[in-house]
C-alpha cells in the first residue's frame, strides 16, 4: 500500500473523506511555497499536491495560472520541484507532484520518476495524459512504486472510467465541473454522479476536484467522496496577501482548519 | 530522435490513434475533452466516408470559395531564376488565403453533428475571419480567442470578424499571442464542448484535428497535382509551401508524398536569424516534445516550457508545428529550411513587382525559400525544371507591416531604388542563409 493509499485509508476509518491540498512550487519563491505547504500539512491536510508551473496550462482557470506565471517569471525550475517535495515528504504526509506532461517528458520519464521516488514523493497526477496514452508514464511509475493519478470527467464513458480506475494507484481524480479549475459558488450535481460510477469500476479511492473553497462546500462534497481536492482557494490565499508573508501562512491555515473540519463533519 | 519507417502507401498517415511514425502526434489532452474527441473523429470519418458530405463539402468549396485555385505559371518569375515556377493562387479563394478550405469543412461537418456553436483561435486574425466567415454562412454562433497583443497589432481584421457576427475575445494571460489564444480557446471548450466545435486553425493539435485539417486543405495539393499534368504534361520536381503550424503545407504536399521524384520543401520563418534565437523555426531548431494535444517538434527551453517566438509574419508566429510535417522531417520526406524577415519580405517585394502578385508576407517565406530551389533545379534540369509554389494567401492585411518595412505611402520619397535593388539581387542570387 503506498503511502497516499494508507492516508485514504485512514481517513475512511475514521468515517471522513480526506483533506487533498494543491499549491504551485515556486510561488511565492521556493522557500514561500515550503513554508505555505507545511502550514497547510500542519494545519490538517491529508495529502498535498505540488503543482509543477508550466507554460501552456490548458486546464486551470485564471486563479492558478497567475501564480504559476509568477513561479515561472521567479525563474522556478523542475528541479526546484523536487526540492519542493522532499522539504514537504519529510512532514509524512504523501505528497504528489501534479504536472502538465511536456516537462516529464523533457526532463526524461524515467530519470523524472527514479528522481521523484528519492524525493519521497508519493506520486504524480497528470491532468494532459489519459492511461491510453500513458504508457512510458506508468511504466516507470510502476518500477518505482509511484501513485499514477489520473482524471475523470462528467464526459467519460463508462469504458473509460473504468479503464482509468484500473490504471489509476493512489486515488482517482474526479475533475467533476466541466470547466477548467478555479474556486465556484454551486456546486455542480454532475459530482455525485460521477464519483459512483468511478466506484462502480474499481476499489480505488475516488477524490473530487470541484472549485471548494469553504468548509461547508468540503462537507457536503465529503458526503459522497472519498476525498475532497481544494487548489484555487489555497492559491487565493497567497495572492491576495502578496507583500505579507505571514498573513498569507495565516489565512492558509484558517482555510486549512475549515475545511478539515468540513471533511469531518459530513458523515458525523 | 530513431524510429523505424512503416513501408506501404499508408506509412505517412497516422494511425488509428493519431500517431505518424508511431511516434509524432497523439492526444495528450485532458480527459474532459476525450468524449469530445472521439466524437469528432468518428463524425469525420463517417462524413469523409459519405459521399452526399464530400459532394457538399465540394459544392460549398467550388461555389461560394472559389476553388479549384488557378495554377499560374509565373513567367517573368520563372525567365528570372531559369526554371518554371508555378503559383497555386489560394490568394484568389473567398478570404484571400487557403484557410477557407479548412473552416468550410469544419463548420459542415459541425451542422452535421447537430452543434450550434463554434470557437476558434486566431494569430493575425486570418483564421479568425475565415471562421467567422464561415459561421455567418452556416448561421452558427462563433468566439474567436485572439492574444491582446494581436487585437491591437491587427485592429482591421478584429472588426472584420465584428462585421461577420462573431465574438472576439482578447487573450490576456501568458505570452498574449496564438498560443496563448489556443489555451484559452480549450479552456471554452472544456466547458462547453456539448454544444460547440473547435474550429482548430491549422493541421497541429489532438488527433484528430492535424489528420482532419489536412483531409479539409489537401483539395489544395490534389488540384495541383492533376493541373500541372493537364497544362504541362508532368509532375513538378519540387512542391513549395511556407510552414507555421503547417496546414497549407500539408494541404500541399500530400497529393505528392507518393512521387518519389517530386522534392517537398516547407520553409519557417527564421525571424531574425535562428541564430538569433528570434525565430519560429520549429522543425530546423526544436526539440521533440508534446505542446497542444501532440507530440511535435516544439521551441522550448531545458525544462519543457514553451519558448516564445518571433516572426514578422503573425500567422507563421508559433512554437510548435503540426506532427505529421515532423513526421516528414524525421522520415526524410520532405525538407524544412529557415527564411528571414528580411528574405521574405525580399521576396514579397519581388513577386509584387515581377508578377504583380502581392503575397501575404506567410506565403513570401515560400517564394523566398522555393526561389533558391528553383535556381538549383534550374541548373541541374534547365528551364523546363517545375516547381509549384503554395501561394497561400494575399498581402493586403500585411500593408502596414509592408509599409513600415519598405517606408512607403511617402509619395514624394518612393522606397524606388531599394526595391529595383531587390529584383536585381534576384537574378543574381538572393542572401542564400535559406540555404544553410
Amino acid at each position: 500500500m503506498t503511502s497516499t493509499s494508507a492516508a485514504f485509508a485512514k481517513a475512511r476509518e475514521e468515517g471522513r473523506a480526506a483533506l487533498v491540498g494543491y499549491l504551485p512550487a515556486g510561488y511565492p519563491s521556493v522557500e514561500g511555497s515550503i513554508r505555505a505547504l507545511r502550514a497547510m500539512v500542519e494545519a490538517g491536510c491529508d495529502a498535498i499536491e505540488i503543482g509543477l508551473p508550466y507554460s501552456d496550462p490548458v486546464m486551470d482557470g485564471p486563479t492558478i495560472q497567475a501564480a504559476a506565471q509568477a513561479a515561472l517569471d521567479g525563474g522556478v525550475r523542475t528541479s526546484d520541484v523536487l526540492r519542493v517535495v522532499e522539504a514537504v515528504a519529510e512532514t509524512g504526509v504523501p505528497t504528489l507532484v501534479m504536472t502538465y506532461w511536456n516537462p516529464i517528458e523533457r526532463y526524461g520519464v524515467q530519470r523524472w520518476a527514479a528522481d521523484l521516488a528519492a524525493a519521497g514523493g508519493a506520486g504524480m497526477i497528470t491532468p494532459d495524459i489519459t492511461p491510453d496514452h500513458g504508457a512510458e508514464w506508468i511504466a516507470a511509475a510502476d518500477e518505482h512504486d509511484l501513485d499514477k493519478v489520473f482524471l475523470v470527467a462528467p464526459s467519460s464513458t463508462d469504458e473509460r472510467i473504468a479503464m482509468t480506475a484500473r490504471e489509476s494507484r493512489g486515488f482517482v481524480y474526479a475533475a467533476a465541473v466541466m470547466g477548467v479549475t478555479g474556486a465556484r459558488e454551486s456546486s455542480s450535481d454532475l459530482a455525485g454522479p460521477l464519483v459512483s460510477r468511478v466506484r462502480a469500476g474499481g476499489d480505488v479511492p475516488v477524490a473530487v476536484g470541484i472549485g471548494v473553497s469553504t468548509g461547508d462546500q468540503a462537507a457536503e462534497v465529503a458526503a459522497y467522496a472519498d476525498g475532497v481536492i481544494v487548489g484555487s482557494a489555497f492559491v487565493r490565499c497567497l495572492l491576495d496577501h502578496e507583500d505579507d508573508e505571514q498573513a498569507g501562512l495565516d489565512a492558509l491555515r484558517a482555510l486549512t482548519t475549515d475545511l478539515a473540519e468540513g471533511v469531518r463533519r459530513a458523515r458525523s | 530522435m530513431s524510429v523505424s519507417v512503416p513501408s506501404g502507401p499508408m506509412r505517412y498517415e497516422a494511425d488509428e490513434r493519431g500517431y505518424f511514425g508511431q511516434t509524432w502526434g497523439g492526444r495528450f489532452m485532458p480527459e474532459a475533452l476525450v468524449a469530445a474527441l472521439d466524437e469528432l473523429t468518428v463524425a469525420w470519418r463517417d462524413a469523409m466516408a459519405d459521399e452526399a458530405f464530400v459532394a457538399d463539402f465540394e459544392r460549398i468549396l467550388r461555389e461560394y470559395a472559389g476553388t479549384p485555385s488557378r495554377l499560374y505559371h509565373a513567367e517573368r518569375l520563372s525567365e528570372t531564376v531559369g526554371a518554371r515556377v508555378l503559383l497555386k493562387r489560394e490568394d484568389l479563394n473567398h478570404t484571400g488565403a487557403h484557410k477557407i478550405r479548412n473552416v468550410l469543412g469544419q463548420a459542415l461537418l459541425t451542422k452535421r453533428m447537430g452543434k450550434t456553436r463554434v470557437i476558434a483561435e486566431t494569430g493575425a486574425g486570418q483564421h479568425g475571419v475565415a471562421s467567422a466567415t464561415a459561421a455567418a454562412w452556416f448561421d452558427l454562433d462563433c468566439t474567436v480567442y485572439m492574444g491582446a497583443v494581436d487585437t491591437r497589432r491587427q485592429a482591421l481584421n478584429v472588426a472584420r470578424m465584428q462585421l461577420l457576427g462573431a465574438k472576439v475575445v482578447p487573450v490576456e494571460s501568458g505570452s498574449a499571442t496564438l498560443k496563448d489564444a489556443i489555451n484559452e480557446a480549450l479552456r471554452d471548450w472544456v466547458a462547453s464542448v456539448d454544444h460547440t466545435a473547435y474550429l482548430f486553425g491549422t493541421a497541429a493539435g489532438p488527433h484528430p484535428f492535424p489528420s482532419m485539417v489536412r483531409d479539409f486543405c489537401r483539395g489544395i495539393g490534389d488540384e495541383a497535382r492533376a493541373q500541372c499534368l493537364e497544362q504541362f504534361g508532368v509532375l513538378p520536381d519540387a512542391v513549395a509551401a511556407c510552414v507555421g503550424g503547417g496546414s497549407n503545407a500539408i494541404g500541399l504536399f500530400t497529393a505528392f508524398l507518393e512521387d518519389e521524384g517530386v522534392e517537398i520543401h516547407g520553409f519557417e520563418p527564421g525571424g531574425d536569424g535562428v541564430e538569433t534565437g528570434r525565430h519560429a523555426a520549429t522543425i530546423h531548431a526544436g526539440e521533440p516534445g508534446v505542446l497542444h494535444g501532440a507530440r511535435t517538434y516544439v521551441l522550448q527551453d531545458e525544462d519543457g516550457q514553451t519558448v516564445e517566438s518571433h516572426s514578422i509574419s503573425a500567422g507563421l508566429d508559433y512554437p510548435g508545428v503540426g506532427p505529421q510535417h515532423s513526421w516528414l522531417s524525421a522520415a526524410g520526406r520532405a525538407t524544412y529550411t529557415p527564411v528571414t524577415d528580411a528574405q521574405a519580405m525580399d521576396a514579397m517585394a519581388l513577386l509584387s513587382r515581377t508578377e504583380g502578385i502581392i503575397p501575404a508576407i506567410e506565403t513570401a517565406h515560400a517564394v523566398a525559400g522555393a526561389i533558391e530551389v528553383a535556381k538549383r533545379l534550374g541548373q541541374e534540369k534547365g528551364p523546363d525544371a517545375t516547381i509549384i509554389i503554395n501561394l497561400s494567401g494575399r498581402g493586403d492585411k500585411d500593408m502596414g507591416t509592408a509599409i513600415e518595412w519598405f517606408g512607403l505611402g511617402d509619395a514624394d520619397e518612393g522606397p524606388e531604388a531599394d526595391l529595383a535593388q531587390v529584383e536585381a539581387d534576384a537574378s543574381s542570387g538572393l542572401d542564400t542563409e535559406a540555404q544553410q
